[in-house]
C-alpha cells in the first residue's frame, strides 16, 4: 500500500489584509473580502522565497513521515515562482533537507498544479517499486501585478509529502484531465502574470475541476456521498465553494481545507495547503478528495483513504491552524518592499 | 410600391459563449432563421450584415467575404453595415430599402457581434469609437460616461430619480426571466440596482447593458413571394435619423433629434401613430436611454419618462409594454446583433409565439440607437400588409 506517509506545510509569518490593497487602489476593501472570501493574504519576508518555504514545508513532512532522509530517492518541486528561470529548485531543497543523492529529481510547472503534478510523480515512482520513499512539494511566491484583481489573493505558502510505504492516507486512485486553455499565464521574462479575467471561471476553473472530481469519481466508482472529507484548488473562497455545493459537498467535509480565507491563494501550494488542513483533522478510515487546478488548463484529482497510523504521526509538525494564527501585519509599503513590487 | 415582409428569424443564446466565434455565431443565427422561414439558401439573393467593431474585437474585418463563405452564399453579394450599436438595423434597413428597389425578392439579415474575446478594459475602450473618438474619446470619456451626463442633465432638468432608472432594470430582468435567449435569469430588486458598484454615477453596474457575445438573423421577402411563407410580418415602415457624433454639440443633453427624425419618418410612410403601436422595442443599453427614448419616441411628453415608467407604463400589463423579452440589459447586448434581436422579438409578438406573449397585439415599434444617439433608426412592424 503507497499513500502519503508525511506531510508537513509553511505559511509565511507577514499577512496583509485585503482592506489594506483596497485602501491604496481606492476599492472597496469589504465587499472585495467579502465577493472573494479572503480577508488577509500571507507575504514571504524579503529573503524567503519557493525554495525556502519548500524546505521548511519538507522538514515538517520529513518529521511525520518520520522516515531516513536517505531513504528519500525522488523529489519534485512544483512552483510557478521558482527563483530560477534555469537551474532547479529542488537541488537546493534536496541537500537542505538531507535527502539521498541517488535521487530522481526535476522541477515541475503548471500553474496553480504543478504540486500536485510533483505528487502523482513522486506517487507513480514509489508504486513501480523504483524508489522506496518520494516527495513532493508545492512552493510558491505568488506575483499579483499591483492594482490587479489578482493581487487581492497571490500569496505566498508550501506544501510537502512524503509518498511511500506504510502510509497515513493511501492513494485510492488518480484521475487528470487537461486541456489547452488560456485563462492564465506569465510569459518568460514578464515580472506579473497575465489573465482572461471572467475567462477564468467557467470555461476554466470550474469546467476542469468538474471534469477531474467527476472523472475520478467515475474511475473509483464513488458518490458524492462517499466522500468524507474534500478540497478543490482555491484561488479564493468563492469559486471552490461554488464547486462543492454543485457536488453536494456539506460545509463539514470543506471547511477544515478553505486555508485561503486566511492565507490567500498560495498557488502551487494551494489545495496542497488545503489537504494538509484536512489531515490535521481527518480520522482512520476517512475518504478525502484533491483537485487541483492548474491554468492553461488542467486539473489533477486524488483520492486518499486515511490509516490508522495518522493518529500516531499527527503532533510531530505544526498544523495549518498554528501556522495560520502565527502572524503579523503588513501595511502595503512593506508589503512592496518585502515582494520587491518597487522595480528599481 | 413593393412591401417587404420578415418571413424567418433565427439567433443565437447571448452571453459570454467561450466556445464560440464570430463566425460561429452568424453561421448559427442565419441557419436558425433559414429554418424558420422553411427555405434553403439557395433562395437568398444578398446578406446584410450588421457589425460593429470585428475589427477591434476580433481582429477581423472584411465581413461581407467571411460570411458569403460561410453562409454558404457565395459568389452572392454580402454587404457590411455599421453604425455603432444600430448597426443590426442599419443593415435591416438596407436590405429593406434593397427589396424595395426591386433589386431583390428574397435577402437575409445578419447582426453579430463578439466581444468577450477581448478584456473588459478593452472592450470598453472600442466601444467608445461609437461616440468621438477624437473630442470626447480623447479626454477620457466612456460609453458610460456619457450616459451618465445624460442621465445626470435629465435628472438636473425633470426630476427624474435613480428609482425610476433603476425599474427600467428590473423590468427588463423581469421580461428576460423566461427567454431562453437571455444572458441573464435573475430577478433584480431596486435595492439591488441601487447598491450595485458605481460605473460613472449616477449609473451603477446594473443600469448597464453587458458586453455579450451574440448573433440574430432575420430573411425579409418581397411581397411577391411573401405568401409562400407561413408567418409574414410586414415591415410597414422604416425611419433614420442623424445627430452629432458627440454630445457637446448638442442643444440639449436630454433628447436625441435622430429618433424624432426616425420616428416622424416611420409616422409619415405608415400614417400610423403612437396609439396604433402595441408592443415596443427600445434601447436600453443604459437605462436612461429607455427614459429618453420613450419621451423621444413620443409614448409619454418630454421629461414625463421616469414619471411613465414608475407608474408602470412599460410592463407587461402596461400602457405600453416594452422590451417584453427582456431587453439589451436582460438579453445582452452583442452591438451588432441588437438591432436585428429587436426586430426578433417584436416579429414574434406579432406571429403569437413569443414569451411574454402579449394578447391581440397588432403592430410594434424598435427604436436601436448608435452610439449617443449619432445614428438612430425606427421600424415599424405589422401583422396585416398596411
Amino acid at each position: 500500500m503507497i499513500g502519503i506517509a508525511g506531510w508537513g506545510c509553511h505559511i509565511p509569518r507577514f499577512r496583509i489584509r485585503t482592506s489594506e490593497i483596497a485602501r491604496v487602489w481606492r476599492k472597496n476593501g469589504s465587499d472585495i473580502a467579502n465577493s472573494l472570501g479572503v480577508h488577509e493574504k500571507a507575504v514571504a519576508d524579503a529573503d524567503e522565497d519557493a525554495i525556502t518555504l519548500a524546505v521548511e514545508a519538507g522538514k515538517s513532512a520529513l518529521a511525520r513521515a518520520g522516515c531516513d532522509p536517505q531513504s528519500v530517492g525522488a523529489l519534485f518541486v512544483g512552483s510557478e515562482s521558482h527563483p530560477y528561470a534555469v537551474k532547479p529548485s529542488g537541488t537546493v531543497v534536496a541537500e537542505a533537507l538531507g535527502l539521498s543523492r541517488k535521487l530522481f529529481l526535476a522541477d515541475h510547472e503548471f500553474a496553480c498544479k504543478a504540486g500536485t503534478a510533483a505528487l502523482q510523480n513522486a506517487y507513480a515512482l514509489a508504486k513501480a517499486g523504483e524508489i522506496q520513499y518520494g516527495m513532493a512539494i508545492g512552493s510558491d511566491t505568488a506575483q499579483g501585478r499591483p492594482g490587479d484583481a489578482l493581487e487581492y489573493t497571490a500569496a505566498s505558502g508550501a506544501a510537502a509529502f512524503v509518498v511511500g510505504p506504510n502510509p497515513i492516507a493511501a492513494v485510492e486512485g488518480m484521475f487528470s484531465y487537461t486541456t489547452d486553455t488560456s485563462d492564465f499565464w506569465r510569459r518568460e521574462g514578464a515580472h506579473y502574470p497575465s489573465h482572461g479575467h471572467r475567462f477564468t471561471g467557467e470555461p476554466a476553473y470550474f469546467a476542469h475541476v468538474d471534469a477531474a472530481a467527476r472523472g475520478l469519481m467515475e474511475k473509483l466508482g464513488l458518490k458524492a456521498a462517499d466522500v468524507d472529507l474534500v478540497v478543490f484548488h482555491m484561488p479564493n473562497a468563492k469559486f471552490p465553494i461554488r464547486a462543492y455545493k454543485q457536488f453536494g459537498f456539506g460545509k463539514e467535509k470543506w471547511e477544515a481545507g478553505l486555508v485561503v480565507v486566511n492565507v490567500g491563494n498560495t498557488y502551487s501550494g494551494s489545495s496542497l495547503l488545503g489537504l494538509c488542513g484536512l489531515l490535521d483533522v481527518a480520522k482512520p478510515g476517512q475518504r478525502i478528495m484533491l483537485v487541483s487546478y492548474g491554468s492553461g488548463a488542467g486539473s489533477d484529482a486524488f483520492s486518499f483513504m486515511v490509516t490508522d497510523k495518522i493518529e500516531e504521526v499527527r503532533a510531530r509538525a505544526p498544523f495549518v491552524r498554528d501556522l495560520v494564527a502565527k502572524k503579523e501585519y503588513v501595511d502595503y509599503g512593506t508589503y512592496v518592499r518585502l515582494r520587491n513590487k518597487l522595480r528599481r | 410600391m413593393v412591401d417587404v415582409a420578415v418571413v424567418g428569424v433565427g439567433q443565437t443564446a447571448f452571453g459570454e459563449l467561450w466556445e464560440k466565434s464570430l463566425r460561429n455565431l452568424g453561421v448559427e443565427a442565419f441557419t436558425a432563421a433559414l429554418k424558420d422561414a422553411g427555405v434553403d439558401r439557395a433562395a437568398v439573393q444578398a446578406l446584410y450584415v450588421g457589425n460593429m467593431a470585428a475589427g477591434y474585437m476580433s481582429s477581423q474585418e472584411h465581413l461581407a467575404s467571411l460570411f458569403a463563405d460561410h453562409c454558404g452564399l457565395m459568389p452572392k453579394p454580402v454587404v457590411r453595415c455599421e453604425a455603432a450599436c444600430a448597426s443590426g438595423s442599419l443593415a435591416l434597413r438596407q436590405a429593406w430599402l434593397s427589396i424595395k428597389s426591386g433589386a431583390y425578392d428574397i435577402v437575409a439579415v445578419l447582426g453579430a457581434e463578439k466581444m468577450t474575446d477581448v478584456t473588459a478594459s478593452t472592450a470598453v475602450a472600442g466601444l467608445m469609437a461609437a461616440g468621438d473618438a477624437e473630442w470626447e474619446g480623447a479626454i477620457g470619456l466612456t460609453f458610460a460616461g456619457l450616459y451618465a451626463l445624460m442621465a445626470r442633465a435629465h435628472m438636473h432638468a425633470f426630476g427624474t430619480t435613480r428609482e425610476q432608472m433603476a425599474l427600467v432594470s428590473v423590468n427588463n430582468h423581469k421580461n428576460a426571466m423566461k427567454n431562453p435567449y437571455a444572458q441573464f435569469h435573475s430577478a433584480i430588486t431596486v435595492e439591488d440596482v441601487l447598491n450595485a458598484a458605481p460605473i460613472a454615477e449616477p449609473l451603477g453596474l446594473l443600469d448597464c447593458s453587458p458586453l455579450s457575445d451574440g448573433a440574430a438573423c432575420v430573411i425579409l421577402a418581397s411581397d411577391k413571394v411573401a405568401k409562400r411563407f407561413a408567418k409574414p410580418v410586414w415591415v410597414l415602415g422604416s425611419g433614420q435619423g442623424s445627430a452629432s457624433l458627440g454630445i457637446a454639440a448638442r442643444a440639449s443633453l436630454t433628447e436625441m433629434p435622430s429618433t424624432h427624425a426616425a420616428v416622424a419618418d416611420v409616422w409619415k410612410q405608415t400614417g400610423l401613430h403612437n396609439k396604433d403601436v402595441g408592443i415596443l422595442e427600445v434601447h436600453d443599453c443604459f437605462s436612461i436611454n429607455e427614459i429618453i427614448a420613450l419621451e423621444d419616441l413620443g409614448f409619454c411628453p418630454k421629461g414625463a419618462g421616469g414619471k411613465f415608467v414608475e407608474n408602470g407604463g412599460i410592463t407587461i400589463s402596461g400602457e405600453i409594454p416594452t422590451n417584453t423579452a427582456g431587453g439589451l440589459k436582460g438579453i445582452g447586448h452583442p452591438v451588432g446583433a441588437s438591432g436585428v434581436r429587436q426586430i426578433i422579438d417584436v416579429a414574434r409578438q406579432l406571429r403569437g409565439d413569443a414569451v411574454n406573449q402579449l394578447n391581440d397585439v397588432k403592430r410594434g415599434l424598435c427604436l436601436n440607437v448608435g452610439g449617443v444617439g449619432g445614428t438612430a433608426i425606427v421600424h415599424a412592424l405589422g401583422v396585416e400588409r398596411k
